[in-house]
């Protein structure tokens, strides 16, 4: 492939629209009530929407007329390069809303940068995908502060789902290969700036919803190389089912 | 009030229905008008709630990623049809929460068709193309119903639901032009989802205990039996047209009558699966429950929070 870095750099980001989509689509039906059911369901929406966009590009760059559903179902588990963070479970409400947010605000910032990319289908993906990121970002922000500063229960619940999904937040700083050389032509965001305006504006959310961040230092990666935690086999295994089961036909 | 004076109500009431024209929720009306509108609009609100669950059952495992947006677009048009339907009722004077409590003590029914499973990717297109079918020909004289807020929600309903009710043909008409191992999915889809889809539209005229009351006020224009009926006649040529077969022996078209003849519908199994014991009622129902009770802390958190702005507000204020 001619162009193997970009293609692997367009995974990189459209993997983790594809694997929190998948795991938002656990959940609905059993949201708390039917208004957070819909907007969660509508967050879903956008993000499968993005990855189409994405895989559609990485299509064409294969040389190969792979479709958008070759690419989304049809790898294996290492060559998955979305971060841990987005494969992690449903355990309750509180993870689903830390782990959205966690993710929204690093999204909102690299799309804020991706619009200034030197590639045309990415900064038009991009500007597209700013609006709705600004949206989902607001969504999870306002219910971080609402279950943070809401009662002692929702207050503990949410600080266990912070403390525990912490250790997944520095794997979006970190650059593959491909990263760096699509950085290097103007491509790429290179992501290791985006970090401590990162945590300054994460823990400012987080003070407001009177939460404690997390000093935790240890974190986890690997997803970005392929390396995933032990969900993620289920996760394709569910996504994957009918492509696998009944391969090469028309749905 | 006196009983003369409530008689008056009453004949004021029934004549205006009788001249179509809508009843509002701060209009006077029957205490049994109301009963019956709470009963049969939060029937339906529920059915659209517990109807997101078979459907949803197949979001992650939707074969396309054209698919899977198209099917969580769906199931969250139903959140959208609860949430109007319930606000409707609501102006019934009746809150959210006690219609909830009243769906999971099972006091209030919902759709029986949602207690079978989905086990194969061509019940979402079944679903869609049978029961959603179905639902429309129940629905559509709802749009002129007597009763205002629910007459309206339901223009909304309708037009989504013929949608979904198109999106649902296009996936059989799909597998159907597919591979024989697609063809069988979809005949095997058709095969169980076709007399439940009958049983949808109702116990006979015969057994139906509301049609009377239902017909005086317009909350419904044509009798279980007849619905039945135009749903066999407009489906049958659309299973030709996806080259499957009805699973009913005694499915002829009748030259005398323009309608075709059908063979009988096992009445037991509907009844047995409305009074809770069909393959998937207590599934559906643990799943609305646990889905309440789990979010029990968050409705709170949420409430807590707002309570706690609103201070903040007003001690500002002063």
């Amino acid at each position: 492939m001619k162009n193997e870095n970009l293609y692997n750099y367009i995974l990189g980001i459209a993997d983790n629209s594809l694997i929190l989509g998948q795991r938002l689509g656990e959940l609905c039906g059993h949201g708390p009530n039917l208004e957070t059911d819909i907007a969660m369901t509508n967050i879903n929406l956008d993000l499968i929407g993005q990855a189409r966009s994405y895989y559609q590009y990485a299509g064409k760059l294969t040389g190969q007329d792979k479709s958008e559903d070759d690419i989304a179902f049809l790898r294996l588990e290492r060559e998955y390069r979305n971060v841990l963070l987005v494969e992690q479970p449903n355990t309750h409400f509180g993870y689903v809303m830390v782990r959205q947010f966690l993710f929204d605000m690093f999204h909102f910032m690299l799309m804020e940068k991706l619009q200034h990319s030197k590639d045309e289908t990415l900064v038009a993906i991009a500007n597209k995908g700013i609006k709705e990121v600004s949206y989902h970002k607001r969504f999870s922000s306002d219910w971080i502060k609402r279950l943070g500063d809401g009662t002692a229960e929702s207050n503990a619940k949410i600080q266990e789902a912070i403390n525990d999904l912490w250790r997944f937040t520095d794997e979006f700083f970190q650059l593959t290969e491909a990263d760096k050389a699509m950085v290097e032509v103007g491509i790429g965001v290179d992501v290791s700036k985006l970090k401590e305006d990162y945590y300054k504006k994460v823990s400012e959310v987080l003070e407001e919803a009177t939460l404690q961040t997390p000093e935790n230092k240890y974190f986890t990666k690997g997803g970005k190389e392929g390396l995933h935690t032990e969900h993620m086999g289920y996760i394709l295994a569910e996504l994957q089912y009918m492509q696998r089961t009944f391969p090469n036909m028309t749905w | 009030m006196s009983e003369k004076e409530i008689k008056n109500l009453e004949a004021i009431f029934e004549a205006r229905i009788a001249r179509d024209e809508k009843i509002e929720p701060k209009d006077w009306m029957p205490e049994k008008y109301r009963q019956t509108h709470i009963r049969q609009i939060s029937q339906h609100a529920h059915s659209e709630v517990v109807g997101m669950l078979p459907e949803g059952n197949w979001i992650t495992r939707a074969p396309s990623l054209r698919r899977k947006a198209a099917l969580l677009a769906k199931v969250q048009d139903e959140a959208g049809h609860g949430l109007y339907l319930y606000s409707a009722c609501e102006t019934l004077g009746i809150s959210r929460d006690e219609l909830y409590e009243q769906l999971h003590s099972g006091k209030a029914k919902y759709s029986s068709i949602f207690n079978y499973p989905t086990v194969t990717w061509a019940d979402m297109g079944a679903i869609g193309w049978l029961v959603d079918g179905a639902a429309i020909i129940n629905q559509v004289p709802l749009c002129n119903t007597s009763f205002g807020p629910y007459a309206r929600a339901m223009v909304r309903v309708c037009k989504e639901e013929s949608f979904h009710q198109r999106q649902g043909y296009e996936i059989m008409l799909t597998l159907c032009k597919g591979t024989p191992e697609q063809k069988a999915m979809a005949q095997d889809a058709l095969n169980r989802w076709w007399w439940p889809s009958l049983m949808m539209l109702g116990p006979t005229d015969a057994a139906s205990v509301h049609t009377e009351q239902s017909m005086k006020w317009k909350l419904k224009r044509k009798t279980n039996d007849e619905l039945r009926q135009q749903f066999i006649d407009q489906t049958v040529p659309q299973a030709d047209l996806l080259g499957l077969t009805i699973p009913d022996p005694d499915l002829k078209f009748n030259e005398k009558t323009g309608h075709y003849d059908f063979g009988a519908i096992d009445w037991d199994e509907f009844w047995q699966v409305v009074k809770g014991h069909g393959p998937c009622n207590k599934e559906r129902m643990n799943a609305r429950v646990s889905a309440w009770e789990n979010g029990a802390w968050v409705r709170d958190a949420a409430m807590a929070y707002a309570e706690k702005q609103e201070n903040k507000k007003v001690a500002k204020a002063s």
